[in-house]
C-alpha cells in the first residue's frame, strides 16, 4: 500500500531539528533512514501526523573513532559501519543487517531507536556497555545501552527527543569477540542470534565471558558466561546450557521457543569458540 | 496550503516541489509527501522501467541507484531526495543506447523468464560490478540476495551477473556520475 498523509519538515541543523520536534511533540516522528519506518507507513502499522526528515544534517553524518570508542552519528548509514575494520564486532553485526540494499540507506542509530527485539545493534551496544547521546530543545542526555531498550519496539527516546549519537567503547585488551545468528533466509530477522566477547587474564585463561542475545526475549538480553568458562578447560557447552536457563523466548510463526532454546545452546558453542580464538590471536 | 521542502516552519506542509537527475537528466516535479520514490518515478516522471512489487522493501523489484548505490524507491520518500541523482533501469543501458553490460548478460544467459523482477536485478548488479569487476560465484549470488525472483530459479541470473563481468563494466552508465 501507499503511505497516509503526514506533513513533512526538512530541517538543515540540529538546531532546527530540535525546535519543529519540541513543538510537534509527540505528533512527530524523526525520518533517518527510513528502512523501518517507511514498511510501518506503507502497511498502515504507523500513521505519524509529521515527519521529521534528518537525512540533510550532516553534522551527524560522521563516525569518530578512538582508542576508547566508536562514536556513530545519527545519519550514520549501516554499509559504512560495515566497511569499519578498526571495530571488528560492530562491523561483523552490521553485515547480518538485512540486504546490502537496505544497508546502503538504513542507519546504525535509527535501528538502535526502533528497538527490534530481533535487530543485532542493540546486542552490540549492551555487550560493550555504550550508550545513546539525546537531544532536545530543553537539553541533552545520555542513556546507557542497559537503560535505552525498554521493550519490544520501543527506546528510552522521548517525544521532542532526537538521538544524536550512539558510542561503543572499545574492547578491552585481550579480548575476542564474534557475532553469530540463525535466520530462515540470509538477511531475514533472526530467529536467534548473540554477539559474545572473551578478555583473557594475563595467565591466558578466561577472566570474563559476556553474551548478548536477540530474538529470544523483548529486549536484548545481557548474560553474564564467566562463571560456566572461568577454569584451565574452557567448555562452551556449558556456557550454552547457562545461557539456556535464562532466555525466555517465544512460540511465533518462524520458530518454537524451544527451537529457539535449542538456537541460544549452539549459537553460545559457535560464538564462543570463535571469540576464543580471536581473543588467543590478540593477545 | 503548501511550502517549500527547506521551509522549517513545523506546520502540515503536504506538497513539495523536487528536483531530482534522473539518468542524468534534471527534472523537476510536485510531489506530496507521501509520494514514494517509485511511484515519482513512475507516474510523475513517466519512467516505468522501476517496477513496484511487495511496497515494503522485500523484493528488491523497485532498486534504483540513488548516487550511485543500490537503494529500494519503494523505502525512500521522493521529497526526501530532493536534489539528488537517480539511476533507474533506463539508465542502465549503453552510451550509444542500446542494450547495457548487464542488460546484454540479462540476455544471453536467460537470466529473466517475466521481466518483472529484471529492473531490480540490473540496477543492483550494475552497482555491484562497478565495485566487485571480477567476482566469483559466491560473490554474485551474495551480491542479489536482496532480491527475489519467482520465475527463473536464479541459476541463470547467477549465470548472467558473471556474464556480466565478462562482458566488461568499463561501458559507462548513463548519467551517474
Amino acid at each position: 500500500m501507499k503511505p497516509p498523509t503526514f506533513g513533512y519538515h526538512r530541517p538543515n541543523s540540529v538546531v532546527e531539528a530540535l525546535s519543529v520536534l519540541a513543538e510537534l511533540g509527540p505528533d512527530a516522528k524523526v525520518l533517518a533512514g527510513g528502512q523501518s519506518l517507511v514498511p510501518l507507513l506503507n502497511m498502515r502499522l504507523a500513521a505519524p501526523k509529521a515527519l521529521v526528515d534528518i537525512n540533510r544534517l550532516t553534522e551527524l553524518s560522521t563516525v569518530a573513532e578512538d582508542e576508547q570508542a566508536v562514536r556513530v552519528g545519527a545519519v550514520v548509514r549501516h554499509a559504512t559501519l560495515a566497511r569499519l575494520t578498526s571495530a571488528p564486532l560492530l562491523a561483523e553485526a552490521t553485515r547480518y543487517v538485512a540486504h546490502p540494499t537496505i544497508r546502503n540507506r538504513g542507519t546504525t542509530v535509527g535501528s538502535l531507536v526502533h528497538a527490534d527485539p530481533a535487530a543485532e545493534l542493540p546486542a552490540v551496544l549492551l555487550l560493550s556497555g555504550g550508550s545513546v547521546e539525546l537531544a532536545s530543545a530543553a537539553g541533552s542526555r545520555t542513556v546507557s545501552a542497559g537503560d535505552f531498550f525498554v521493550g519490544p519496539m520501543e527506546s528510552a527516546v522521548r517525544p521532542g527527543e532526537l538521538a544524536i549519537a550512539a558510542t561503543f567503547p572499545a574492547p578491552p585488551p585481550r579480548t575476542g569477540s564474534a557475532f553469530v545468528e540463525v535466520s530462515r533466509r540470509a538477511g531475514d530477522y533472526a530467529l536467534a542470534g548473540l554477539a559474545l566477547s572473551v578478555t583473557l587474564g594475563a595467565d591466558g585463561l578466561v577472566s570474563s565471558a559476556l553474551a548478548c542475545y536477540v530474538s529470544v526475549g523483548p529486549t536484548p538480553l545481557l548474560v553474564d558466561l564467566t562463571d560456566a568458562v572461568s577454569g584451565s578447560t574452557v567448555d562452551w557447552a556449558v556456557a550454552g546450557r547457562a545461557a539456556q536457563s535464562v532466555v525466555e523466548p517465544d512460540d511465533d510463526i518462524h520458530a518454537t521457543a524451544d527451537y529457539r532454546r535449542h538456537l541460544v545452546g549452539v549459537l553460545t558453542a559457535r560464538a564462543g569458540g570463535l571469540a576464543l580464538t580471536r581473543a588467543k590471536e590478540a593477545s | 496550503m503548501t511550502t517549500a521542502p527547506d521551509d522549517s516552519a513545523p506546520q502540515a506542509s503536504l506538497e513539495f516541489d523536487i528536483s531530482v537527475k534522473v539518468n542524468g537528466m534534471p527534472y523537476q516535479t510536485r510531489v506530496p509527501a507521501r509520494r514514494l520514490l517509485a511511484d515519482c518515478l513512475r507516474h510523475e516522471l513517466g519512467l516505468t522501467g522501476t517496477h513496484v512489487g511487495c511496497e515494503h522493501g522485500v523484493c528488491g523489484a523497485c532498486t534504483v541507484l540513488l548516487d550511485g548505490s543500490p537503494v529500494r524507491s519503494c523505502l525512500l520518500l521522493a521529497v526526501s531526495v530532493d536534489g539528488q541523482s537517480v539511476t533507474t533501469m533506463e539508465g542502465c543501458r549503453a552510451a550509444d543506447g542500446g542494450l547495457g553490460p548487464v542488460q546484454r548478460a540479462f540476455m544471453e544467459s536467460h537470466g529473466l523468464q517475466c521481466g518483472f523482477c529484471t529492473p531490480g536485478f540490473v540496477t543492483t548488479v550494475t552497482a555491484f560490478l562497478r565495485e566487485n569487476p571480477d567476482p566469483s560465484e559466491e560473490e554474485a549470488r551474495e551480491a542479489i540476495g536482496g532480491n527475489l525472483c519467482r520465475c527463473t530459479g536464479y541459476q541463470n541470473i547467477v549465470k548472467s551477473v558473471l556474464r556480466a563481468a565478462e562482458l566488461g563494466q568499463q561501458s559507462a552508465v548513463d548519467g551517474d556520475a
